[in-house]
């Protein structure tokens, strides 16, 4: 019985301890290195005369809790989670601020247009580099603020049922410690 | 009433699966007919209660009974009959009861046409094949049932998500499946296979058309959802290498080759354990897919709603099959002997090679696939690949396949003269060099590789008419000789012709797309223009249109020549950007005008405010090739799947059939 016949099973054994380790990570949900640090120091623009941009000053809010999401026109997923956005937009005591990663303002614009704008604040992110300072790796991300402190970075886009079982009992999560 | 029904007849198709999958495994083990012969009514009861069970879903899709969980996530009453019907398998748990609905069909077919297999081949097969589905019908009525209740009935569904409410999105899914299932068949019976320790030309024969059926499902499959994605995201793409579609191809790609190794099982009783191992990796590639999409576990737009218990339970569902199967594998391919012997440069080692190219390309897009996955469990780094890897390997990657393709049709079993073919195929290579110069020459100054690839593709598509040719002697023979021998030529080798003329084809199209799109946006008022290569686009109005759920911008667009607009419109086009009553959606409908040069794609965004409208617009050349490409190869499947030497429940080959007609 020659050795090189274990070699799928080998091989396989290999990709299902990947498997088995990826299940516990759960790409979107990892923990990020900014979770308990507080929000980075930025200042962005508007989207060309849209507003008046978005800055560290903006998230750090003793009354709400702020929700920053990065999008992009070009980013499909993001179109994909933007009812779910939509949803939490409308919140009592968030406030949702976007920030588009690497856009044409115009893009940019005519996307907001086209979906519907829920955000309270934009930036415009157009080198990227405010991204990198949050730890971005790419668009749709989505970071949930208490008192200017980083709570919760969800990793691609938000599903319309994750807005349910996951991004809600967070919020309500933080909303009761200040509470408390 | 009817869901509670239907959740029934799922159990009671569980009870027959079981009693499938353990009686004739035993009986051929003892050699006892009565047991064996459990497993024909056995699939045929599987059938038919997974049938009811799957028609009792339907039933509350069509009635909109918002009572049953699943219709209340996924439907709506406003929405059009199709996509009420095509709701039932748009979802996790509709999907995977049609998944088993389809798995017990291919069983009771392998029950009813294997009357020609050895008895106890059939009787594995059939519990190797049950064995299969209890896992399937454990996994919905432990994890995913479909006929849950609510407690609080709402009055309106949830509604389908608008970009998937289209035709090419009703049938992309289906036929996918089918393609998985399809290949459910084949893994059961080189399980059945490595259990007897006998591999023959009879059995690659019953393989076959199964391969067959599944890879063309898979194509059509495949074909369709990027055909999606083409007409309706609006931005005139065709493939992302997202993981969902990666994991659609990779089946793809080994079933590809198993086909192909199928064949020198067949004729040359040799390349047993390495067929039989594709087999089983092609349908472990099936059953992966599955669990990305519904595990979570890659983020992927595609994905169904997740749950880390799901996850699990797939995970020890893999390890169970997939693991059992290889361990299998390794302790039972020894006994598989092999037969006929080959020279290096013969048909079989032309068939080996594109084996080895088609495995390398799936092994390269797991490897793309799991990356992310890979990084992040063993080194906590968040990274991915995407598609400029892919595209580069494959360019790359496809070049030696290529090269195997216009050369090993024209090999002999057994040994083969290189320097004939060479010589026969030197008229087919010189015009492919000059395609290829000429393509160079036009494009000078741009990117090399396509102009490469231009050449390529020409080279493969002479050189599979060019076999043909010789195949039937045309300008040797007498015309009218090559005409009865075009006649007579067997079904399956037609099937490889029209299968590697189609890839020529749908190949120069997918350079001619990848290499040469151009792409135009302004913002226009009514009676503004722009160009876009050699077409002038003028807006010419902007109409409201309502739709059965939906209310829509429509742009009315004269497209004319860029040189002389006043020799007047060639075509009119009326993209629309359409937004849905159920969800704050809006979709973009392109219109598309198809040439056999290139696709003109236009699109409409959102007003820009003061009568203003965003116009995007494309230039694909040669995109339609891909299309038609595709189209040729299931062609050339499905002409090959109606040999009659290979059709499902024909275990004799030609020379037997033959023998046949003379018995008494």
């Amino acid at each position: 019985m020659p050795l090189k016949r274990f070699l799928p099973l080998f091989i396989f054994a290999g990709i299902l301890i990947a498997f088995m380790i990826g299940l516990s990570l759960k790409p979107s949900e990892i923990p990020s290195g900014l979770i308990n640090k507080p929000v980075p120091d930025f200042s962005l623009p508007p989207l060309q005369g849209d507003g008046i941009g978005l800055s560290t000053a903006d998230l750090i809010d003793p009354e709400n809790i702020v929700i920053v999401n990065f999008f992009a026109s070009w980013c499909g997923p993001c179109r994909v989670e933007h009812p779910a956005l939509e949803l939490l937009g409308k919140l009592d005591g968030v406030k949702l601020h976007g920030i588009a990663y690497k856009d044409r303002p115009k893009n940019s614009l005519s996307f907001l247009k086209s979906l519907g704008n829920p955000y309270d604040k934009i930036g415009a992110d157009l080198k990227g580099r405010v991204a990198i300072d949050w730890g971005v790796t790419g668009t749709p991300e989505t970071f949930i603020i208490k008192n200017g402190i980083i709570r919760y970075q969800h990793i691609g886009p938000i599903h319309q049922m994750q807005v349910d079982d996951l991004i809600l009992p967070i919020i309500k999560n933080l909303q009761q410690e200040g509470a408390s | 009433m009817i869901a509670e029904l239907g959740h029934y007849f799922l159990v009671l198709a569980l009870g027959l699966t079981v009693i499938q999958a353990i009686f004739p495994m035993i009986g051929a083990a003892r050699g006892s007919d009565r047991m064996m012969m459990l497993g024909q009514p056995a699939a045929y009861g599987q059938f038919f209660f997974s049938l009811l069970a799957f028609l009792a879903l339907t039933y509350s899709y069509l009635i909109s009974d918002f009572s049953v969980s699943v219709v209340a996530r996924n439907s709506h009453s406003l929405k059009p009959l199709l996509y009420k019907i095509s709701g039932v398998w748009g979802n996790h748990e509709g999907s995977l009861l049609f998944w088993v609905m389809f798995l017990a069909l291919f069983g009771a077919m392998v029950a009813y046409f294997g009357k020609g297999l050895p008895k106890s081949l059939r009787a594995r097969v059939l519990s190797v094949q049950a064995m299969v589905g209890i896992g399937f019908y454990l996994f919905m009525l432990l994890t995913s049932n479909p006929f849950d209740r609510l407690s609080d009935v709402p009055f309106e569904g949830n509604g389908l998500n608008p970009l998937l409410q289209d035709p090419g999105l009703v049938f992309h899914p289906p036929f996918l499946y089918l393609g998985y299932v399809g290949l459910s068949v084949v893994f059961s019976f080189a399980i059945a296979a490595l259990i007897e320790g006998r591999v023959d030309p009879a059995w690659a024969r019953w393989v076959r058309p199964w391969t067959l059926l599944a890879w063309v499902f898979l194509t059509i499959g495949i074909v369709l959802g990027s055909w999606w994605a083409y007409y309706e995201l609006g931005w005139g793409g065709w493939w992302a290498w997202d993981p969902v579609e990666n994991a659609s191809f990779m089946p793809w790609l080994v079933a590809t080759a198993l086909l192909h190794s199928a064949i020198v099982v067949e004729k040359r009783d040799t390349l047993k354990s390495w067929t039989i191992l594709l087999a089983i990796i092609a349908f472990s590639f099936s059953l992966l897919g599955t669990f990305i999409v519904r595990s979570g576990i890659i983020t992927s737009v595609h994905a169904f709603a997740t749950d880390p218990e799901r996850g699990l339970y797939i995970l020890v569902f893999l390890a169970l099959v997939i693991g059992g199967s290889f361990l299998l594998f390794a302790i039972r391919s020894d006994k598989l002997q092999a037969g006929g012997l080959f020279a290096p440069i013969s048909r079989e080692s032309g068939l080996m090679i594109n084996n080895l190219f088609l495995s390398v390309a799936a092994a390269v897009v797991l490897y793309g696939t799991m990356h992310p996955l890979l990084s992040d469990a063993f080194f906590g780094v968040k990274s991915s690949v995407g598609p400029p890897f892919f595209n580069l390997v494959f360019s790359l990657l496809m070049i030696p396949l290529v090269v195997t393709m216009v050369y090993g049709p024209h090999l002999k079993w057994k040994r083969a003269d290189i320097k004939g073919v060479n010589q026969r195929l030197m008229a087919v290579t010189g015009i492919a060099l000059l395609a290829g110069l000429m393509t160079f020459y036009v494009t000078y100054g741009g990117a090399i590789m396509p102009a490469i690839w231009i050449g390529i593709g020409v080279w493969l598509l002479l050189s599979s008419l060019q076999e043909l040719a010789s195949r039937i002697k045309l300008f040797q023979a007498p015309f009218k000789d090559s005409m009865s021998r075009l006649r007579r030529q067997p079904r399956s080798s037609w099937g490889m012709t029209l299968g590697h003329f189609g890839f020529a084809v749908g190949l120069l199209g997918i350079v001619g797309t990848s290499a040469w799109t151009i792409e135009a946006q302004k913002v226009m008022g009514l009676g503004e223009d722009m160009t876009i290569g050699d077409y002038r686009l003028t807006l010419k109005d902007v109409i409201p249109v309502a739709g059965p759920n939906y209310t829509a911008v429509r742009g009315i667009i004269s497209v004319s020549p860029k040189n002389g607009a006043e020799n007047g419109e060639i075509f009119i086009a009326y993209p629309e950007t359409r937004t849905y009553v159920s969800s704050p959606i809006t979709t973009t409908e392109g219109d598309v005008k198809t040439t056999m040069a290139g696709d003109l794609f236009i699109v409409i965004g959102e007003s820009q405010g003061q009568g203003r409208w965003g116009i995007r617009a494309y230039y694909k050349p040669m995109q339609v090739w891909f299309w038609i490409g595709t189209i040729i190869v299931v062609l050339g499947g499905l002409i090959s799947l109606s040999d009659r030497r290979y059709r499902i429940g024909s275990p004799q080959g030609q020379k037997a059939s033959r023998k046949m007609k003379h018995a008494p």
